[in-house]
Parts: structure tokens; C-alpha cells; sequence
């Protein structure tokens, strides 16, 4: 039990929030990055490997094409199908394989990369799959590689929902966070864990809501904004509804 | 310039049954004239223009365009020829996250061009097709029109000797139709441009076309120059370009179906006949059009009375070197 009314109770809550806050921010940021880099060619790999899709027969092998989008499919439902807990104690030897130890603020970066990473291909393939075939077909026209075509046509013109999915993916992060005091990784979650819960202190549950409610809300407005500024269109609601729809993974 | 040669494409229908969308097709397109191909919906046309560039592969036959042939080509040759064959879409098909120069500048990125002489380029191509002021301005912010200007003039960017537009009118109004299908003949003009397009409708070929295919279930029924087409006799295609209406009921007189082209649509035929014959001629339907500057037409006739009579006047036709076919009647 903690005592509120010592004279050290808010200045040690401030400073727990925010130790718990700037570790949440290293662990979305770590994970953000390697979630992009992998999860964004895992997506564009998802949709164009289908059957009728730009890769459709990589190096002119429809089996290869077949094989490539199964067992991304695959990795990407097995990913997203287990509970984060049992990921994350799970993933143990491998991150200690990865990056030598899997204690702490940045070896949570791995199982929560882990996670999110399926998560947001699936975010880029729906973003993907909005994309209008023509445009496909008039970079073909043009004489674009499928290459160019990936990277001038698709992806810009899916960007605007990729953010609002990634906007998404970044509140998934943040939530799976929560748990990763288990592997002793600090964070938002584990204060409202270790002093809300253990010790009984309902002003360090409220100063976690309020924290990261105005996270996920300055996070979300500003996906938004920037979507929109990207899109250039005069409405843009038809894409994002779509991926809110997708809606979060189980946790 | 574009040959067609035998071009056969079949497709599995969802239920596994194969579809034939082109059954031996060849079509031949001279340079710099403007060939249109007619059909309705579910003919084969965009099947067919699409094997035109190879965005569909023909199960056999081949397919030529200035003197390549793009079915022997490597994936890489055919890369670099399809920069060198324009092609605009009915639905514009430009990317909403660049401005309209931005769209004509991607057929410039794909050819590897300069960023500085890709800016040159795009304003030089925007100015001709008349968008010069709109060059920032997003796809979202300009008319059905404008939009298609932009994508005339990405896909004219690269200099392409020419041009395929699928049913690149058919999204607009009847007005801004006119003034894209002049803009696409008056560049095809002055930069002697070969075009090939695809259309359900017949006032885009009279408007702008020197040749003509009429393509029905994935073959080709007719194919011509459209004077020389008119005056063919039992072409389709002029009953679709002066259409005359269904037949009168009862079967006593002798109908008559003549088609005037070049000098003899400016001749008083119809008044003549009544006279030298003695005939009462009812007229029961006529269309007159104007193709290639040239004014043509056809009527359709009855006659009352014998026939013995009907064989003079129709030889009487035929010999001033006018196309008469005779609809009903025991004349023949």
C-alpha cells in the first residue's frame, strides 16, 4: 500500500509516468521501424504474389508465386493468432538468439515487432488492394517494370491509407506494450501494473489512462491529418473506414 | 503500322467453361490514319486492344506495330517498345497522389529522362493538349475533360509513333467527347500519329475515322476504309451508320435500299426516277452523313406497281453507278 498523502507522492508519481511514458516512446519507435521495413515489402508481397497480381509468376513460375503467398498468408495468421502473453514468453530464446539478452526496454522491441509485423502487412495489403487495377495497367502501358510500378504507382497511391493503417498499427503497439512489463521492460503499462495494481494507488491507474489516451488521440489526429494531406482527394473517407474495419488483433 | 496477324485469346469463365474473346483476328492499320474499332460491349474490344501492347498475351497469332513484333519480344524489349505506344483508358486511369504534371512525368521516370528535361518535356505536352495552366492541379480538382487531356498527354509524353485509346470518350459528356476526339485528331495530324481506338460508338468513328472494324463476339465482320466500307454492298456497318428503320408491313411493292457516296449524293436521283418510270415513289426513310469530307447516304424506297417496271428503274439506278439493294420484292 502506498501512502498519498506523503509529501513525496506526486513528484515520484510525475517522475514514474514519465521514466514509464519515454520507455512506451522507445519501444513504439523500435518497433514501428523494424514493423515498416518488414512488414511493408511483406504486404506488397502479399497482394502482388496473388493470383493475378503484378508477381503473379515471379522469375516465370506461377508455383513460386503460389508458394510465396502461402506461406507469408500463413506466417501473417499464425502471427496474429496468438495471444501476445504466450508470444512474448515464447519468443524468449529468440530474442536472446537475436540480440543476446531478453530483459529489458529494447529486448521488448523484438517480441512486439514480432506481433506487429503481421498486423501490418495485413494493414498494406488492404491499403493495396484499394489501389484501382487501371493504374496497374497504365504503368504497364508506360512501360514500367513491376518494380517501378511498386514503388511509383502502388505504394504512393495507397500511401494515405498505409499511414491511417499504420496509425492503427502504432495503437496496437502501444497496447501489446502494456504486457511487456513481464519481460521487465518498463513502460506505461507496468507502472499502472506494478503501482495501481500491486500497491493500490488509483492515481497512477488515471495518470496512465489520461497518458495514454492523449498519446493515441494526438497519434490518431495526426495520421489523419497527414492521410488526408496525401490523399488529394476531396473526400477521402471510403479508405479509411475500410481499415478500421480490419479493426486490431487479438491481444 | 499495326498488324494483327491470326490473334486467338480464350479465357476460363468462373464456372471453367473457356470463353473465346478473340477468334482469329487480323487487323491491318496504315500509318498516321486514325482506325477505329466498333463493337458493343462484350465483342472483344478491349480484349483486343489490350493484346494490341501485350497487356494480354494472345494464345497464338502475332501482333506488329512499327515494324516490331511485339510477340517475340523478351520481357525487357517489350518494355521498352510499349514506350514507344501510347495508350489512354475510358476511366483516365491517372494517379490520384500526382499533379497532372506529375502523371505525364511518371511515362518520362519510366524512360529514365532527366528530372530537367523531364519539366521541359511536361509543360511542352501539357501546353499542346491545352491543360499548360493546370499542370499543379491534382486529378481530384479537374473535370472529366481535363482529366482526359492529362492522360492524352502522359501517354503521348514519350513521343510514341502510336496511340491506343480504349473507349477513352465514353466516360464523358457529348460535348467534351467532341472536343477530345478533335484534339486526338488534330494531333494525329500534326504529329503524324498513328491511333487505334475502341468504341461502342458510331458518331466517334464518323467523327474522326479513316478506317473502321466492326468486331461482334470476337471476330472481325467488316474492316475498311469507311467511304469504301459505305458503299460495300450488305456491309453491316452502313446499316449501323444510316440506319433506316424496320420494314413496312405487307409485301405487294418492291423496297429499295440506295446508298449515295462521293458525286452521287449531290444528284437528284429520287426525282428522276419518279419521272422517267412514271413511278410514284414513296421515300421511307433516308440518312444522310458526312464522312471523310465527303457527304454520303442512303435511302430507302417503294415502289408500286409491276415489277417488270422495277428491273428497268433499278438498272437505271445501278447504271448512274449508284449501290442499290433490293430489300423485298419480286424484282430480282
Amino acid at each position: 500500500m502506498i501512502d498519498m498523502n506523503a509529501p513525496q507522492f506526486w513528484p515520484e508519481l510525475f517522475e514514474v509516468l514519465w521514466v514509464g511514458l519515454l520507455q512506451t516512446l522507445q519501444m513504439v519507435a523500435g518497433s514501428l521501424f523494424f514493423t515498416i521495413v518488414i512488414g511493408l515489402p511483406l504486404g506488397v508481397l502479399l497482394v502482388t504474389t496473388e493470383r493475378g497480381g503484378l508477381l503473379e509468376r515471379p522469375f516465370g513460375s506461377r508455383a513460386l508465386g503460389s508458394t510465396i503467398n502461402k506461406v507469408i498468408d500463413f506466417v501473417v495468421n499464425l502471427g496474429r493468432s496468438v495471444p501476445f502473453i504466450i508470444l512474448m514468453i515464447a519468443l524468449i530464446p529468440f530474442t536472446r538468439l537475436l540480440i543476446g539478452r531478453f530483459i529489458g526496454t529494447d529486448a521488448a522491441i523484438v517480441p512486439l515487432s514480432v506481433v506487429a509485423i503481421p498486423f501490418f502487412a495485413r494493414m498494406v495489403e488492404i491499403a493495396l488492394k484499394e489501389v484501382d487495377g487501371g493504374l496497374i495497367e497504365a504503368g504497364q502501358s508506360l512501360g514500367a517494370s513491376n518494380w517501378q510500378i511498386i514503388r511509383k504507382v502502388l505504394v504512393p497511391e495507397a500511401l494515405s491509407s498505409i499511414v491511417l493503417g499504420t496509425s492503427t498499427t502504432i495503437t496496437s503497439i502501444i497496447n501489446f506494450s502494456a504486457m511487456a512489463g513481464v519481460v521487465a521492460a518498463g513502460g506505461l503499462g507496468d507502472v499502472a501494473i506494478r503501482y495501481g495494481y500491486q500497491r493500490y494507488s488509483w492515481p497512477h491507474i488515471v495518470a496512465v489512462i489520461i497518458v495514454l489516451f492523449a498519446l493515441v488521440m494526438v497519434l490518431q489526429g495526426l495520421a489523419s491529418l497527414l492521410s488526408r494531406r496525401l490523399a488529394h482527394r476531396r473526400s477521402g473517407e471510403r479508405m479509411s473506414r475500410a481499415i478500421q474495419l480490419a479493426g486490431g488483433p487479438e491481444s | 503500322m499495326i498488324t494483327a496477324s491470326h490473334v486467338v485469346k480464350t479465357y476460363t469463365a468462373p464456372d471453367g467453361t473457356p470463353v473465346r474473346a478473340l477468334d482469329d483476328v487480323s487487323l491491318n492499320v496504315d500509318r498516321g490514319q486514325i482506325f477505329g474499332v466498333l463493337g458493343q460491349s462484350g465483342a472483344g474490344k478491349s480484349t483486343l486492344i489490350r493484346t494490341l501492347n501485350l497487356l494480354e498475351r494472345p494464345d497464338s497469332g502475332t501482333v506488329t506495330i512499327n515494324g516490331e513484333e511485339l510477340t517475340a519480344l523478351s520481357d525487357n524489349e517489350l518494355r521498352a517498345a510499349r514506350r514507344r505506344i501510347g495508350m489512354v483508358f475510358q476511366h483516365f486511369n491517372l494517379l490520384g497522389s500526382r499533379t497532372a504534371r506529375g502523371n505525364v512525368e511518371l511515362a518520362l521516370e519510366v524512360a529514365g529522362m532527366a528530372a530537367a528535361e523531364r519539366r521541359r518535356r511536361s509543360d511542352e505536352i501539357l501546353d499542346l493538349v491545352g491543360l499548360g495552366s493546370r499542370a499543379e492541379s491534382y486529378p481530384a480538382q479537374l473535370s472529366g475533360g481535363q482529366k482526359q487531356r492529362v492522360g492524352i498527354a502522359r501517354a503521348l509524353a514519350a513521343k510514341p509513333a502510336v496511340l491506343l485509346s480504349d473507349e477513352a470518350t465514353s466516360a464523358l459528356d457529348p460535348e467534351t467527347t467532341a472536343s477530345i476526339l478533335d484534339l486526338i485528331k488534330g494531333i494525329s495530324t500534326e504529329l503524324g500519329l498513328t491511333v487505334l481506338l475502341i468504341t461502342h460508338e458510331m458518331d466517334v468513328v464518323k467523327r474522326i475515322c479513316d478506317g473502321v472494324a466492326l468486331i461482334e463476339d470476337g471476330r472481325i465482320l467488316e474492316q475498311g476504309g469507311l467511304v469504301d466500307l459505305v458503299s460495300t454492298p450488305g456491309s453491316r456497318l452502313a446499316r449501323q451508320l444510316f440506319p433506316l428503320g424496320p420494314l413496312p408491313e405487307g409485301d405487294a411493292d418492291t423496297v429499295l435500299d440506295i446508298t449515295f457516296s462521293g458525286g452521287s449524293a449531290d444528284r437528284p436521283v429520287i426525282s428522276q426516277l419518279a419521272r422517267r418510270y412514271d413511278l410514284d415513289v414513296s421515300i421511307l426513310g433516308a440518312s444522310i452523313e458526312h464522312l471523310g469530307g465527303k457527304q454520303a447516304g442512303r435511302t430507302r424506297l417503294e415502289l408500286p406497281g409491276p415489277a417488270a417496271i422495277h428491273r428497268d428503274a433499278i438498272a437505271g439506278l445501278r447504271a448512274q453507278g449508284l449501290l442499290v439493294e433490293v430489300v423485298r420484292g419480286g424484282a430480282e
